[in-house]
């Protein structure tokens, strides 16, 4: 019956927060985005004290259900697992807490987190993970898919699906998903809850509460009969039977419940049991686990290191009929640009964990993860395939970390992300190539302005600063290709 | 270019003029046993003849505009045209009556003349009239344009030409005649051509103001100029509802060439395809007449109801407007008075939409730029004429209004290629037939997008 109900739940959170990453429309996610803005790690970055009191009280009170229920990963792995040894009587043994790589990891991750060093807490959060894999292995078919679909509503003259296109963000997180697929796949395929227990730093900080739990699994010694039932069907490995001991590691228990399901002898109950702090002893059986673990990992980043950046998707051939139109390449920017309703941009990355939410939303292919090293992953904003529109808040509506704010329409024109800047080598009005100013044209906010050149007698636009919000207007319209003559550098603080 | 088949060209020319009219009618089209001058209201299908008054040619009124033909992808990804499809329309509209054959050197990128060529050598040169122009509007050079006027014959499998025009003159006035035919002596040329046999009947296409066009007449007063025919925009919107400004009223043109006796050419009597898809209250009022009629058949007959009307030029693109005008045109009732007054006033209907006067001639192509300038205005007279336009945001379903423009916008018109991207330079301008603002359309296209986008209408 537990059991029934954590699978419900664990299903329902799932598909939501899968469906939540797919969605492209905007419809999804008035209705589903709390169920990212529930996920620990974001919410602690966020400061979402609600969430976080939740969750700790949470986890007090029934245990690490978060991880059985609410983390997508979590669930994920309990999926692959299910594949990986259903047929299986004895799917699982007994081990060893993996201290030193468990608590290894975490403390990494907390130096991590508290010293900035955004790749790393983008690369163990879980929910972020699950994120990553979704919009870059996930999403590409979900959107050929609509694309069918689009292709045959155009057909049929229904405008019920549209074309989206489908493109390669960044190949470094396109390959981090990879691995990671590859790696959380691996682990879980007949390892059950590795990752959960020996990397997973939301676990490791779940399970220092989860240890006094309220409520537990507790085994009843007089009924049990040392089967072993329960053990072997454990995919946390933390239920040790000896021959006349019985005990359970409830840092690693996720609440699963699989064992009350096995147990013949109605010796596991999921009881209230405060305080009753029972640990097993220590053993030596985790080595070799541990080990493989780590060389996983190891091979993971190898493997990332290794791939080389392939060159982008052929640009799209153009009619005959039509002058050729080259695609834009995005300029160099010192600064970075973050999206409208972050406060500014060492904020927008202490506080992202690249679950890229917001990159699977964004309506006009502006949000892209980075590929710079220190940012790797986190979204950045650039203009090549469209510009930050007035009207969308997307990703400020979604964000589940805090790192872009919510903002209205109204408040999008304050944030000023950026600001344009003209190279007059590029610029076609200012070399005479044809009368332009559609930067000026198409600025929203009147920031750029065509003054006269009196020696040449042309014109050519400059830019006030002070009233450039950097939304990528003028760069995506220039019609300067591929690099446009005017672009938008990232301002470090944006109110 | 000396061509040894002049000769006998001619001769088989000389024979057929004397042999008679009947003659002509039978070779040109079979089915016709007499030459039809009063049309049929009902009874078998018969081709409508009009007879050139000058060179006493049996011209079908429906001519086969060479410029819309199919186009398709060929292994390179490039457009060429559908060959199979053009022999197919081409063999059902010489069986049923047409005989004129519209075309030029700049069609469909160049492709039309040769796939004209293909189609019609495989009939007998007789049974058909050839037009085709002087596209000289790139290099007016005299080795470029006698370059041009030559490859035609290659083109097309011909030693000579029918109707043979000066392309698209008007805009620009004198000074863009002269500069384009007479001071590259090419005016001279063509009629030593005319001499030779080689063009049977010249004649210029028009578009442009009135006294642009009055100086032509005038060149044909004074005989400094004989034109054996012209060929004019005229359709029930441009009869009475020109601009003015930069285009003429199509009646002042009609009866500037009634009073000189030159027949006429129809061109545009569709709108580029407008005339055909009105928008449905006024496509009712049509159907209410008419039930079993196609709305397209009203505009056809407006024009060949006129008896100056020599050959009313349509581009069709496949077989379905093929059948339904040889219909039109083989059971054809010409317009009552009533009638007359009945297509003003839908006219003058027409004129209250917001309609861009674009014909898709693909003139403004390519734009330096890469935008889509006739697919934009095409969606957008195409929301208007259907009533997808969403006006208010306030209006009853503008949700879905909003979503069907902008997908089918993005459907039609890759998004590089949308109107936002038109940078204003004006290049097009000058090559328009039709002499729309198209920067400023665009912009206004652009304009009404971002509000649609930020709901602002």
């Amino acid at each position: 019956m537990l059991k029934k109900l954590r699978v419900l739940l664990a299903w329902i959170f799932w598909i939501g927060i899968t469906l939540l990453l797919l969605d492209f429309t905007g419809v999804l996610h008035g209705y589903l985005g709390w169920m990212a803005k529930l996920q620990f790690l974001p919410a602690i970055l966020a400061l979402n004290v609600g969430v976080i009191v939740g969750l700790v009280l949470l986890t007090l009170v029934f245990g690490r259900v978060y991880c059985s229920v609410i983390c997508p990963l979590g669930v994920f792995q309990d999926g692959i697992s299910w594949l990986g040894t259903h047929r299986s009587k004895k799917p699982y043994k007994y081990h060893k807490e993996m201290k030193w790589l468990r608590y290894g990891v975490w403390v990494l991750f907390v130096v991590a987190l508290l010293a900035g060093v955004h790749v790393l807490v983008a690369l163990l959060a879980p929910y972020s993970a699950y994120g990553r894999m979704v919009q870059n292995l996930l999403q590409p078919i979900y959107l050929w898919g609509n694309n069918l679909l689009a292709a045959w509503a155009e057909k049929a003259g229904s405008y019920a699906f549209y074309e989206k296109e489908v493109w390669l963000r960044s190949l470094p997180t396109f390959i981090v998903a990879i691995v990671t697929l590859v790696v959380i796949v691996t682990l879980s395929f007949k390892g059950g809850r590795s990752y959960c227990n020996g990397v997973c730093p939301v676990g490791t900080t779940l399970s220092f509460l989860s240890r006094f739990a309220a409520f537990r699994p507790v085994i009843d010694a007089d009924k049990c009969k040392h089967c072993k039932a329960c053990e072997l069907h454990c995919k946390a490995h933390c239920i040790a039977i000896g021959k006349d001991t019985e005990k359970i590691d409830y840092s690693r228990c996720v609440d699963c419940f699989n064992c009350i399901e096995q147990c013949k002898f109605g010796a596991l109950k999921y009881k209230y049991a405060w305080g009753k702090n029972v640990t097993p002893d220590n053993d030596r059986a985790s080595g070799r686990r541990a080990f493989m673990t780590g060389t996983v990992l190891a091979v993971g980043t190898a493997a990332l290191k290794g791939v080389q950046a392939r060159a982008q998707e052929a640009a799209k051939k153009v009619d005959g009929g039509f002058a050729t139109v080259l695609p834009k390449e995005a300029p160099e920017r010192e600064t970075p640009l973050t999206p409208p309703g972050s406060a500014s941009v060492k904020d927008f990355y202490r506080h992202c964990t690249a679950c890229q939410l917001c990159v699977a939303e964004c309506p006009n292919n502006v949000l892209r993860p980075s590929g710079k090293l220190e940012t790797l992953m986190q979204p950045e904003m650039s203009f090549e395939k469209g510009w930050c529109r007035p009207e969308c808040t997307r990703c400020s509506e979604l964000c589940p970390a805090g790192a872009i704010r919510k903002i209205t329409p109204e408040e999008k024109t304050q944030y000023q992300v950026g600001t344009a800047r003209v190279n007059l080598k590029l610029c076609v009005s200012a070399n005479g190539k044809a009368e332009c100013g559609k930067c000026a044209q198409s600025c929203p906010s009147g920031a750029v302005q065509m003054v006269d050149n009196p020696e040449t007698g042309l014109r050519y636009p400059v830019v006030m600063e002070e009233v450039c919000i950097g939304c990528g207007a003028c760069e995506y319209l220039c019609p300067s290709r591929p690099i446009s003559a005017i672009t938008v550098n990232g301002k470090p603080q944006h109110v | 270019m000396v061509n040894p088949n002049t000769c006998s060209a001619m001769k088989r020319r000389e024979f057929l003029q004397i042999s008679g009219a009947a003659a002509v009618a039978a070779a040109c089209a079979p089915k016709t046993k007499t030459p039809a001058s009063a049309p049929l209201a009902e009874g078998p299908e018969q081709m409508l003849i009009r007879e050139n008054p000058r060179s006493g040619d049996k011209v079908s009124a429906l001519g086969f505009g060479c410029m819309r033909w199919p186009m398709i992808k060929d292994q390179n990804g490039r457009d060429v045209i559908d060959q199979e499809a053009v022999n197919e329309m081409v063999d059902y509209a010489i069986e049923h009556g047409i005989n004129y054959f519209d075309t030029s050197p700049a069609y469909l990128q160049g492709q039309s003349e040769k796939a004209a060529g293909i189609a019609l050598s495989r009939h007998p040169r007789e049974s058909y009239f050839i037009a085709t122009k002087l596209s000289n509007f790139g290099d007016p050079s005299p080795e470029a344009s006698i370059k041009m006027y030559k490859d035609s014959f290659e083109q097309l499998k011909t030693t000579y030409f029918d109707y043979y025009l000066l392309h698209s003159i008007g805009r620009g006035g004198k000074n863009a005649f002269n500069r384009r035919y007479v001071d590259n002596g090419l005016l001279p040329f063509l009629l030593e051509e005319k001499k030779a046999g080689r063009i049977r009947n010249l004649g210029f296409s028009f578009h442009g103001a009135k006294h642009e066009f009055d100086y032509f007449m005038e060149l044909f007063d004074s005989g400094g100029m004989v034109w054996d025919f012209v060929q004019i925009e005229m359709n029930y919107v441009d009869w009475t509802h020109a601009d003015g400004v930069r285009n003429v009223n199509a009646d002042y043109l009609y009866a500037e060439l009634d009073k000189r006796g030159l027949p006429i050419v129809v061109m545009e009597p569709l709108l580029g395809g407008r005339l055909a898809n009105v928008p449905e209250g006024i496509a009712r009022q049509m159907k209410e007449r008419e039930p079993e009629r196609s709305v397209a058949s009203w505009a056809f007959r407006f024009c060949a109801t006129y008896p100056r009307v020599l050959c009313i030029l349509s581009g069709m693109t496949n077989m379905a407007p093929l059948k339904e005008n040889v219909e039109t045109f083989g059971h054809f009732k010409p317009l009552t008075e009533e009638e007359l007054e009945f297509m003003e006033h839908m006219a003058t209907q027409m004129m209250e939409y917001p309609l861009i006067n674009c014909t898709d001639c693909k003139y403004c192509m390519p734009c330096p730029w890469g935008i889509d300038i006739p697919g934009t205005f095409q969606h957008y007279n195409k929301a208007i004429t259907d009533g997808t336009y969403a006006q208010s945001a306030a209006q009853k379903d503008y949700a879905k209004l909003k979503k069907a423009y902008l997908v089918s916008y993005d459907r039609a018109v890759a998004t590089v290629r949308q109107a936002d991207h038109c940078i204003n330079c004006g290049e097009c301008l000058s090559h328009c037939p039709q002499s729309i603002p198209i920067p400023r359309e665009l912009r206004r296209i652009a304009h009404y997008i971002e509000d649609l986008k930020q709901d602002k209408l």
